[in-house]
């Protein structure tokens, strides 16, 4: 049983002489040609197509509200709605990020503070975007829901400076969100 | 020849090779990216316009991306042009202009339009009018094998000396099968000079496409008889072609996916890039025959051409001009099949390609020349001599198909 044979298509006169594959080879290409540039391709609605083809075309048209919930784009930092910084720099997301593209200087919360027995908070936060691969562990890993990643994909810098997010950046991004655990509420 | 003939023939080199055929071949670059990515699905380059942000302006002009076989080629002479240790150098230098030039030199002869006259002084629109106009360009276009060959065998690796050695193979099966396929043309028209080939075209009517022009001597009943062997001709003729300019279905020696580039794969750079205006302008010159030779070269057709010959303001006949707009209208609508039967045919096997060279268009050709031999010379023969000529011809035909269903089939396997 190792050895199956196969037995070959007996080809007809007219397969044989291989021009009538090669017309519908011909009509075929033409169809999606025609097609392409009535926009009329199979596809072409659902892919939000620029009217040639299946393709959109990038700067002036946009992906962004097709991006679908699950999409892991920037990684950001989040205040919520008191306006304190969630972020408590425990460093876990620093050493669970695999391309080590996290880093924090941790710093303390002074005591006359409102938010003073969270104790700590960044000092500085900066994500490499060069190296930042977008796995989205480090929302994974963040037991304060502090970083988060959002759906900014345009991430482009004229140097390697540029692309380091820093604290305030990242913040800006981020932006404020509601309804997340309030672990260091007062009403608790 | 006095100095004036010579500037002539000077100006013709320099505008009908470098400011004609030349840009056709980034053009055609153009056409094939765009009508791939047509076929596709795509979009193809449409951005690379004139940069008029560069200059301050508000938007940049896109042109339909015209621009980009210019950016591509900038980007070509930007690169560094290597030259691998271990390639044999004066032979691996020679390659790339032995593949373009001999391309180029075959433009001198193709007919690019109707004779311009001015102040009473007729200029053809042709660089070299020369008698034997196809034989001509064969015997020059297949010298682009040796570039190729050499190529192949001076970059002393395994994939490319493969290519260089298919190439040559592949234009010995086709050369045969490409020059007995222009017989029957030639014997029509009892002439070799292309010129001459296309005015007769334009007076009695494409070969494939004799609609007008019925004189006692071309005789509608004889044109339309003599368009059986003619289209024949063509198929196979246009079928070699595309061999002969290593073109996608036989594209066997470059073979992307077998010998990563073949006969090109250590070239970068210019010399890269000269192997590529090699290929389209040799691409060019044989959409150019197959035009002159099949379609009416620079005719426009109907009876029309007389009427713009005689097209002037005082004494300068232009209607050459219109007549070279006809021709390249032509050109690139041929050029545009060529691109569709790349994005279309697969490529074919090695051994289906001998095949269908040495088994199939090689008997066709020769039995479509005693064809078109017996059409042609049906009016001044008995009417028993043409029955048994035909008979004869039935015979020769059915012994020809016979033998080369008999060499298809296989041996019997002795043992199982």
């Amino acid at each position: 049983m190792a050895v199956v044979k196969l037995q070959r298509p007996k080809l007809n006169f007219g397969e044989k002489i291989y021009f009538g594959a090669l017309i519908k080879g011909f009509i075929l290409t033409m169809t999606h040609a025609v097609k392409t540039l009535r926009g009329k391709s199979v596809g072409a609605d659902e892919l939000a197509s620029s009217g040639l083809g299946v393709t959109m075309q990038f700067p002036e048209q946009r992906w962004d509200s097709h991006l679908p919930e699950y999409y892991r784009g920037a990684p950001t930092l989040v205040t919520d709605e008191q306006g304190r910084e969630r972020c408590v720099s425990c460093q876990l997301c620093e050493f669970v990020c695999p391309p080590k593209a996290i880093k924090i200087v941790p710093s303390e919360i002074p005591s006359d503070d409102p938010w003073a027995k969270v104790e700590k908070r960044p000092l500085e936060f900066e994500i490499d975007m060069i190296r930042c691969i977008y796995c989205g562990m480090c929302e994974e890993v963040c037991p304060e829901q502090a970083i988060y990643l959002r759906k900014d994909y345009l991430i482009t810098g004229l140097k390697r400076a540029d692309m380091v997010h820093d604290k305030k950046k990242l913040y800006e991004i981020g932006g404020t969100r509601v309804g997340l655990v309030n672990k260091w509420n007062e009403l608790k | 020849m006095d100095l004036l003939q010579i500037a002539i023939i000077i100006v013709k080199i320099v505008v009908l090779t470098f400011m004609v055929v030349l840009p056709l071949v980034p053009v055609s670059v153009y056409f094939e990216r765009r009508f791939s990515a047509v076929i596709q699905d795509r979009v193809g380059p449409n951005r690379v316009g004139i940069p008029l942000t560069l200059l301050g302006f508000k938007k940049d002009f896109h042109l339909f991306g015209l621009v980009q076989p210019i950016a591509d080629g900038l980007k070509l002479f930007l690169k560094e042009d290597f030259t691998p240790a271990h390639v044999r150098k004066a032979f691996y230098w020679m390659a790339p202009a032995l593949t373009v030039v001999p391309a180029l030199i075959t433009v001198c002869v193709v007919p690019f339009g109707s004779p311009i006259s001015i102040f009473g002084h007729t200029e053809k629109l042709v660089i070299a009018d020369l008698d034997i106009g196809p034989l001509f360009i064969f015997s020059v276009a297949s010298l682009s094998v040796y570039g190729i060959t050499l190529a192949g065998w001076s970059s002393n690796s395994k994939f490319p000396f493969i290519g260089g050695v298919r190439s040559t193979a592949q234009m010995i099966s086709y050369e045969i099968a490409l020059g007995l396929s222009i017989i029957p043309v030639l014997m029509y028209y009892g002439d070799l000079n292309l010129s001459t080939i296309v005015q007769q075209q334009a007076d009695h009517g494409w070969l494939l496409l004799p609609l007008w022009g019925h004189d006692a001597d071309h005789t509608f009943i004889s044109k339309l008889l003599f368009w059986f062997p003619a289209a024949i001709a063509f198929l196979i003729f246009t079928i070699s072609i595309f061999a002969e300019t290593n073109r996608m279905p036989f594209d066997l020696p470059e073979c992307e996916t077998e010998l990563v580039g073949g006969y090109h794969t250590e070239y970068s750079s210019m010399k890269f890039a000269m192997f590529f205006m090699g290929e389209y302008a040799a691409m060019v010159i044989g959409s150019a025959l197959i035009i002159t030779l099949f379609l009416g070269g620079w005719s426009i057709g109907f009876g029309l051409d007389a009427m713009v010959a005689k097209l002037h303001i005082g004494d300068f006949y232009y209607g050459g001009f219109i007549h070279l707009g006809c021709f390249l209208a032509k050109l690139i609508g041929f050029i545009l099949f060529f691109i569709l039967v790349r994005w279309t045919v697969p490529r074919f096997r090695y051994d289906q390609l001998m095949k269908l060279g040495w088994v199939v268009f090689f008997e066709a050709a020769l039995i479509n020349v005693f064809l078109a031999a017996l059409i042609v010379a049906a009016p001044q023969l008995e009417k028993t001599i043409i029955g048994v000529g035909a008979v004869l011809l039935v015979i020769v035909t059915a012994a020809v198909i016979w033998v080369a269903k008999v060499s298809e089939e296989h041996p019997k396997v002795l043992r199982a």
